[in-house]
């Protein structure tokens, strides 16, 4: 099939594969991190660890939508869909995700009117047919869907749909990449840069990762031959002795990234002064809210929320994860408390999560393996 | 840590109690370092003991995940069903019961369809209701006779529908050899129901001395396929109109008896036959692997899938291995045998796109290891809710 075909090329990942081994230091070992959690899935669905030399682990970032929106944000929009007359719709892949009292599917279950949806404008559609309900869309995501959010409030402005708001849990990923740089036990030797993300916001915003921080950055795609080239380009930089910004998914990501959709986010949202996510805590400026001049599409604003933080286990060792201290498969609740049915911590909630990626995909021993595929 | 206003803080009940359930026997401290090499294995021995720990219902109230044949509706069988009819029919878990009476091997199954919309490229409810159970008895190897049929209707539902229903019925019926010979009818009040449901109930003639069943699996086996997989499960996410995304591709629904007997009638190393319905040839999969307690490994390039099912699985991010055919059945062979099975299917028009997709091993035993396209190797899990669309 055209364009996803020649991106999972199995002979060109042998070849890619042979340069990076060729590309490593002797005795150095190097740990990268993918900060989205889409290439995360990418990784271990492909199995593109196989083609990895032992001496280059890869982190998995804290670049999943669903997976950083903390318990409490959870049991909010829940207390929300269980208001009368309201309608709360959502992506699927956030129905799933347990707050401090269980999902959505649960409240569902009970009763609340919960729709999944695949677009906000599809939720925009539901409140025009539905003008005696109030209709909330649970918005979260990165810079990548923001803009479509904003979109979608310009949209029920224009069209003058009043019983429409957003609960906006909209995060960026530039404070969520310098908190983990400057935790204490960082052991990062480079970056792979979300790709998707980069659309919106281009790559010019990681300059400073490089510049002040001298780790080198490569925006990488979503097919496993992206990431391995790009896995390549950041070795490169290191043989050679550069740090610098490059940019892999040029078919996709301009370097200074889609304006009109930036203009959108600051016309409709603005920076909160902080924002929990699950597994790295509070952090400033790293979430977006709705503007004074959208009040009333601004479901916070319309609902009194309980607001209450829900904190993770102490057995949860999410934050390790994130930053590259443990494996996956290191954290002592790992598979036994903590499992996709039952996810504890933020890395195992959706199938982009570190540890949900591990579980579903690469929970076997490789030795063993081996032997089984050999044909 | 919590910012001024937001001091109120509680921990979540049914997390602290998973960590507290585990905490006894499970929490163990494994060595760390690289003097340690076993940790992994360590820790995945640790995650399979807790797999095989009794199956426990922990939510207090059904949701979808509990109807999408992964690994919620499993548990809800053993916990619920299971725990209150237990006997050795019923304990083998099989897609129909298979039982001697009077001498003669019967195979005796049920199924209930609740598709929406009723009506899509390809078929619609009715025949699907026919199929299904026909194709749970040839599953069993038996020749489907009989079926029942169990309306529930909604107030309102037009008598018009309902006619176009029962005929599409008759016409697989007889298609499939079978009469419907019993049934029931029960209307429920405007907003009881969505439309039209639909039970049928089956019984066929078992008219060979095999015995088929996931535990009758062994090292050395090959694994086939009868078709292209995923058409009917794509083409019902297309025909809710919620995607906006258009295609030629219809349901793959049929009567599956044919290409069952040609199989049988062409081999004795059959070994276990399921149709790829609710959760895919990656939950059969699996449920081999597990009953037999051998390792199961697919080469994906080898995975007859449509383009058309590919491109929707792609945009969606839901994987075609679970996603729902209504006419294609997964058979495992003696390997032996891989090949006069293979023609057998192929020489009837439903098997025409059969393909051995890969072989059992016994090592490491309870996986389904996937052989990726690109050159990698994963594991392939149960389903533990619906395929839901990641968002980007």
């Amino acid at each position: 099939m055209r364009f996803v075909d020649e991106y999972r090329d199995a002979d060109k990942a042998g070849a890619l594969a042979a340069k990076i081994a060729s590309m490593c230091e002797p005795g150095r070992h190097y740990k990268f991190m993918e900060v989205c959690g889409g290439h995360t899935h990418t990784i271990y669905k492909h199995g593109l660890e196989d083609y990895l030399p032992e001496s280059i682990q890869l982190v998995h970032g804290p670049g999943c939508p669903v997976c950083v929106i903390p318990m409490g944000r959870v049991d909010d929009a829940i207390h929300i869909a269980e208001q009368p007359d309201v309608i709360m719709t959502s992506f699927g892949d956030m129905m799933r995700v347990p707050g401090g009292r269980g999902s959505f599917f649960d409240s569902k279950a009970a009763g609340a009117d919960i729709r999944m949806v695949y677009s906000p404008l599809d939720a925009l559609k539901i409140a025009k047919g539905n003008p005696d309900k109030h209709v909330v869309f649970m918005a979260i995501g990165f810079e990548t869907t923001a803009p479509s959010t904003a979109v979608t409030v310009l949209r029920a402005v224009a069209e003058k749909v009043e019983n429409f708001s957003i609960f906006c849990n909209h995060v960026t990923i530039i404070p969520a990449i310098k908190a983990i740089l400057e935790s204490p036990d960082l052991r990062l030797d480079g970056f792979l840069g979300p790709g998707h993300v980069s659309t919106v916001i281009g790559c010019r915003p990681y300059e400073f990762i490089a510049r002040d921080y001298g780790r080198p950055l490569v925006t990488a795609g979503f097919e496993p031959l992206d990431i391995l080239q790009s896995i390549y380009m950041v070795l490169k930089q290191l043989a050679e002795g550069r740090c610098e910004v490059e940019n892999q998914y040029t078919r996709v990501v301009p370097w200074n990234g889609n304006l009109k959709a930036l203009q959108v986010i600051g016309q409709v949202m603005e920076l909160r002064p902080y924002f929990e996510w699950r597994g790295l805590g509070f952090i400033s400026h790293s979430a977006l809210k709705v503007r004074q001049e959208y009040a009333s599409f601004d479901t916070e604003r319309i609902f009194d929320l309980p607001g209450v933080r829900v904190a993770d286990p102490k057995a949860c060792q999410c934050g390790e994860v994130l930053k590259g201290v443990l494996k996956p498969w290191e954290c002592k609740v790992f598979g036994t408390a903590c499992t996709p049915e039952t996810p504890i911590g933020t890395c195992m909630v959706s199938s982009e999560g570190a540890c949900a990626a591990y579980y579903n995909y690469g929970r076997f021993s490789r030795e063993r393996v081996k032997e089984a595929t050999r044909a | 840590m919590s910012p001024p206003g937001m001091s109120e803080q509680r921990s979540a009940a049914w997390a602290e109690a998973a960590v507290a359930e585990h905490e006894d026997h499970e929490l163990a401290q494994y060595p760390s370092g690289r003097e340690h090499p076993s940790r992994e294995q360590q820790v995945l021995e640790r995650i399979e003991r807790a797999r095989r720990r009794k199956p426990k219902i922990k939510e207090e109230r059904i949701t979808l995940a509990h109807g999408a044949g992964g690994k919620a509706t499993h548990t809800l069988i053993e916990a619920v069903f299971l725990e209150a009819f237990r006997n050795p029919l019923l304990e083998q878990l099989d897609d129909g019961a298979v039982f001697t009476a009077d001498g003669a091997r019967l195979a005796f199954t049920t199924d209930s369809f609740v598709v929406s919309p009723l009506f899509f490229p390809g078929g619609d409810i009715g025949e699907l209701a026919v199929n299904g159970t026909v194709n749970d008895l040839a599953m069993s190897g038996a020749r489907p006779t009989y079926l029942s049929a169990g309306f529930i209707l909604k107030e309102g539902f037009p008598v018009a529908d309902l006619q176009r229903i029962a005929s599409s019925m008759a016409r697989a019926a007889e298609a499939a050899g079978v009469q419907v010979v019993t049934g029931d009818t029960k209307v429920v009040q405007r907003g009881k129901a969505d439309g039209c449901y639909i039970n049928t109930t089956g019984v066929g003639l078992i008219e060979h001395g095999l015995t088929l069943g996931p535990s009758q699996v062994r090292p050395g086996d090959a694994v086939l396929v009868s078709g292209p997989i995923g058409d009917h499960g794509i083409t019902i996410m297309l025909a809710r109109g919620e995607l906006d995304i258009e295609t030629d591709l219809t349901s793959d629904t049929a009567p599956l008896h044919g290409p069952v007997e040609g199989l049988l009638a062409a081999t004795t190393g059959v070994r276990c036959l399921r149709d790829a319905t609710r959760g895919g040839v990656a939950t059969i999969l699996n449920e081999v692997a597990r009953a037999s307690d051998v390792a199961v490994v697919v080469d994906e390039r080898a995975i007859p899938v449509r383009d058309e099912v590919r491109g929707a699985s792609e945009i969606l991010g839901i994987d075609p291995l679970y996603v729902a055919s209504e006419g294609r059945f997964v058979a495992i062979v003696d390997g032996a045998k891989a090949e006069t099975a293979l023609d057998a299917l192929r020489s009837h028009p439903l098997g025409e796109g059969a393909a051995i997709i890969g072989h059992v091993k016994d090592d490491p035993p309870t996986l389904v290891l996937l052989k990726t396209e690109f050159g990698g190797t994963r594991i392939v899990d149960v389903l533990i809710g619906d395929p839901l669309p990641r968002i980007c």
